[in-house]
């Protein structure tokens, strides 16, 4: 059974059709590309798969589990994490607690645990001290647990929004853009990252990216979104050589 | 009194409010910021009128003084007060500065005016109407006159002059009219500047018409006025007359047949009912958030 | 992890640490007889401005809205506990254990108006949530105001109207006489009941801010696309907030409440003057900094209130006569300056480049 199976899944604006007839299959363990030009509907389509807004057609299966229409609290809770195209993160609470909150759903205690300290309160937090601590190392963000995410360099600004998404648990993870405003070395590092949180974590994972050296280096398979419908699926190097994809791409 | 009179008092009162929601709603849609001390700016157009004529300036000259005086006022606020939070991190940042500024206003009047209320002698020297067993007022008559000038007026100037269209353009995406070469800043203190004037016009009739003047009087109905301008949809000129006299009405009306104490509440209550049926108001429209 | 935890807890166990020094450095005074009365008659109005400094600022620094309407929980507050303390007056007659029943009735009845106040409104957000809870906050005050209730022999009687539609027996008495308010208060409030107050508001605030539920409220303010997006309830925690706020407040309003003979709502006291006033105090001590809401009312209650006084008996200075005689004036001031050296993008990178500068030099 695939991770991620999508069907038909549209959206209209104001009489404009932003996603049309949109499928995807993505299997477990995957690393799969979204690609196309600018205003294709590329985030459009992750504010689908994540409840941003509602689809006014078509069907998405995460893990066998319909989760069409569900609201966006439902669907991390059903397993589908994201980090932003422009990086939003808790900027004034620290490293360590924008990891802490990310695991909300799966550590509960009561408020009046919280306020009174009860075994339960120190129990859970202790826990999810010890498995923030283990992700911030993962992601070499360990030695500044305590500093403000608004204070942190872009780079690791971008690691600790892709550690957040992790400490939700997800069964699938998606990345806007990436590697936007990272030098080469930096998406070079980007490259091996994703490659290791996928291996490390059995994540499975679909990223936007217009880094066509990113894309053809880690992505394995590729989905080619053209005005809001897809113009092209397949293997990486195939779609890349499409030559629909190549004009599209490069205007006529 | 009739229930023709009630209804003709709420729509002058209601012109007022309108008059003062215009300024509201412009700077609302373009600056996208509520002026907490508009309301304070038409205290400070009354007084600048109450203490001119008290000299012996005749009615027009003194208003036109009034407008001057709070044109200059509501652009220095923004020069002064707003604009360095134009770009804050925190979207309550310019809402508390606001604040501050209308408390400063109301107490720079309470520190050169005094707390004791001055009794403001109308400015309309027109006789009252007598129509059908209906006296209507000559501040009524002027209020509404005036009410429905300015609206046309400000319809007019957005829609057929450069820097009206420039304020159309800023309230859309203040960062593409920057790039077509629209000055954003010069383009905010106009409204600012047309919004604190308007406020001068709204305070002289406010005061012609309810003659008590004291450091609060703004405050109140410049708080009645934001209700209607969220009423009409805010960033609507239109809209901002229309809920102007609605809520004007409502209030009369309210105060009339329901209990004159709880006027103020009934006002508040529409807002939130409005608030919780159709946020955009009668005449607004949505506004998506990006992701 | 140990040495983080510890420096959390010392934060919090200095801010506790503030309010016990100043209340024994009270009691000391009082005990060596240099408590003058106009000090001593600030004690109380000390406790309740922090306590409803603390409540707002966990709505506006800890989840980042702006509510005006603060002094609307705070009239509930008294107003309910008070009624309770009227109807009790003669059947519980210790005034501790009344009083203590009677906080809790204001704190349960202010929070549940949050609740119900909160589902509308917290569906909003920025000027409009503020904006609506000045509404509300209106609302109350007049309501309040044309409440009557009185009590005779057939038990409690409502209006809306007057006192005299009330229809009462002979015997019944007027307890909630409309504007006039309720008269007759047992004054039941201390100082020793305040303070408690005041670490009870700080114990809950402070341990709500460093927990889950704390940190999911903090993760509204600084993005609420992205707490969606990992599962917050962003409906459920801005209503949390929201009502502790007021529950909080309504034990500042019922502590308020009894240190006076008589109550009524006036625009004074629960007007939205009073709800900017507590804004300014919030301000001034730091958004979403607890211990400087504790901090900030009793520096400016002091420094305007009675060192002015103080310093004019000395010599007739004109400078601090005008100040300490428009006080507002002086608030005002110092809300619109702390907004703009604090928030101003410009100020921010003029501070950091004379604070960078002052670092290199010392280096």
């Amino acid at each position: 059974m695939a991770m991620l199976e999508v069907k038909n899944l549209g959206i209209s604006f104001g009489g404009l059709r932003a996603v049309n007839g949109f499928h995807i299959t993505i299997e477990k363990n995957q690393l799969y590309g979204l690609i196309g030009p600018n205003g294709a509907g590329k985030t459009t389509v992750f504010n689908l798969l994540t409840g941003v807004y509602k689809p006014d057609a078509g069907s998405i299966l995460l893990d066998g589990k319909d989760i069409t229409g569900e609201k966006d609290i439902e669907i991390s809770k059903a397993g589908i994490a994201r980090t932003f195209q422009n990086i939003r993160l808790f900027s004034q609470m620290s490293v360590l607690d924008n990891v802490k909150v990310g695991m909300h759903n799966h550590h509960e205690y009561s408020v009046l645990a919280g306020i009174f300290h009860t075994p339960k309160y120190k129990k859970e937090e202790a826990l999810m001290d010890e498995k923030a601590m283990e992700l911030l190392k993962v992601f070499d963000l360990a030695d500044m647990a305590e500093t403000n995410a608004s204070n942190l360099p872009y780079g690791k600004q971008r690691r600790l929004e892709i550690a957040r998404a992790l400490a939700t648990d997800p069964k699938l993870l998606l990345l806007d853009e990436p590697a936007a405003g990272m030098n080469p070395k930096e998406t070079g590092e980007l490259m091996d990252m994703i490659r290791f949180v996928r291996d490390h974590f059995d994540m499975t994972i679909l990223l936007i990216e217009h880094d066509m050296k990113l894309v053809s280096g880690i992505c394995e398979k590729l989905t080619m979104l053209n005005f809001g419908e897809v113009l092209a699926e397949g293997a990486t190097s195939e779609v890349l050589n499409n030559p629909q994809v190549i004009t599209a791409y490069l205007g006529e | 009194m009739s229930f023709l009179n009630y209804l003709i008092s709420g729509i002058s009162l209601g012109s007022v409010y309108a008059i003062i929601a215009l300024g509201y709603t412009m700077v609302y849609g373009i600056a996208k910021m509520l002026n907490f001390a508009h309301g304070d700016v038409i205290m400070v157009g009354a007084y600048v009128v109450f203490y001119s004529t008290a000299a012996g300036m005749p009615a027009i000259p003194a208003v036109l003084l009034s407008v001057v005086i709070c044109t200059v006022l509501g652009m220095a606020i923004e020069a002064v007060a707003y604009r360095p939070l134009r770009s804050a991190a925190s979207p309550l940042a310019v809402l508390i500065t606001a604040i501050g500024v209308s408390y400063l206003l109301q107490n720079l009047a309470l520190l050169f005016w005094s707390s004791n209320t001055k009794s403001f002698t109308s400015v309309v020297k027109i006789p009252a109407l007598k129509v059908a067993g209906l006296n209507i007022s000559g501040e009524t008559i002027v209020t509404i006159a005036a009410c429905i000038l300015i609206v046309v007026g400000l319809t007019l100037f957005i829609n057929k002059t450069k820097p009206g269209q420039a304020m159309l353009a800023v309230s859309e995406d203040k960062g593409a009219a920057q790039l077509m070469g629209i000055n954003v800043n010069a383009t905010i203190a106009l409204t600012f500047a047309i919004g604190s004037g308007l406020a001068a016009i709204a305070g002289v009739l406010l005061c012609s018409a309810y003659p008590s003047l004291t450091p609060y009087t703004g405050s109140m109905p410049g708080i009645k006025a934001f209700v209607a301008a969220v009423f009409g949809g805010i960033g609507s000129i239109p809209g901002a007359m229309i809920g102007g006299i609605l809520l004007g009405i409502i209030e009369i009306f309210g105060k009339a047949y329901i209990s004159s104490q709880m006027a103020d509440a009934i006002v508040f209550a529409v807002l939130i009912v409005v608030l919780l049926v159709k946020p955009t108001g009668l005449l607004g429209k949505q506004i998506q958030e990006k992701v | 992890m140990k040495k983080m935890m510890t420096k959390k807890a010392k934060q919090n166990a200095i801010t506790y640490g503030i309010v016990i020094i100043g209340f024994l450095a009270m009691q000391l005074l009082s005990a060596t007889g240099h408590m003058s009365s106009s000090l001593s008659g600030l004690l109380i109005p000390f406790c309740y401005y922090v306590i409803l400094a603390v409540s707002l600022n966990l709505v506006v620094g800890v989840l980042g809205e702006l509510s005006l309407g603060h002094a609307g929980f705070m009239c509930v507050g008294a107003f309910s506990s008070v009624f309770f303390t009227k109807c009790m007056e003669n059947v519980i007659t210790n005034s501790v254990i009344r009083f203590i029943i009677a906080l809790i009735i204001g704190a349960v009845i202010a929070a549940i108006f949050g609740v119900l106040i909160g589902i509308p409104v917290l569906r909003l957000k920025g000027d409009y949530l503020a904006i609506v809870t000045l509404a509300f906050g209106e609302i109350i005050k007049n309501l309040v105001n044309v409440l009557y209730i009185g009590r005779d022999g057939n038990g409690f009687h409502f209006s809306m109207k007057d006192s005299l539609s009330l229809g009462m027996e002979p015997d019944g008495q007027v307890i909630v006489n409309g504007p006039q308010g309720i008269t007759g208060i047992p004054k039941d409030a201390t100082f020793a009941i305040g303070v408690i107050l005041v670490l009870i508001t700080l114990f809950i605030v402070l341990r709500l801010v460093d927990s889950r539920d704390g940190r999911a409220i903090q993760s509204i303010r600084d993005n609420r696309i992205a707490a969606e997006s990992i599962g917050i309830n962003v409906t459920k925690y801005k209503l949390m907030a929201f009502s502790v706020s007021a529950g909080l407040a309504g034990i500042g309003g019922a502590l308020y409440a009894h240190n006076l003979s008589t109550l009524s709502a006036t625009p004074k006291n629960f007007g939205y003057n009073m709800s900017i006033m507590i804004l300014v105090y919030v301000v001034l001590g730091g958004i979403g900094n607890i211990r400087g809401s504790v901090i900030a009312p009793i520096v400016l209650n002091l420094v305007l209130d009675y060192f002015l006084r103080k310093m004019q008996m000395l010599g007739n200075n004109v400078v601090l006569q005008f100040l300490s005689d428009n006080r507002m004036l002086v608030y005002a001031i110092v809300l619109i300056v702390i907004m703009l050296f604090s928030w101003s993008p410009k100020m921010i990178e003029w501070r950091e480049r004379v604070f960078h500068k002052k670092a290199k030099e010392e280096a």
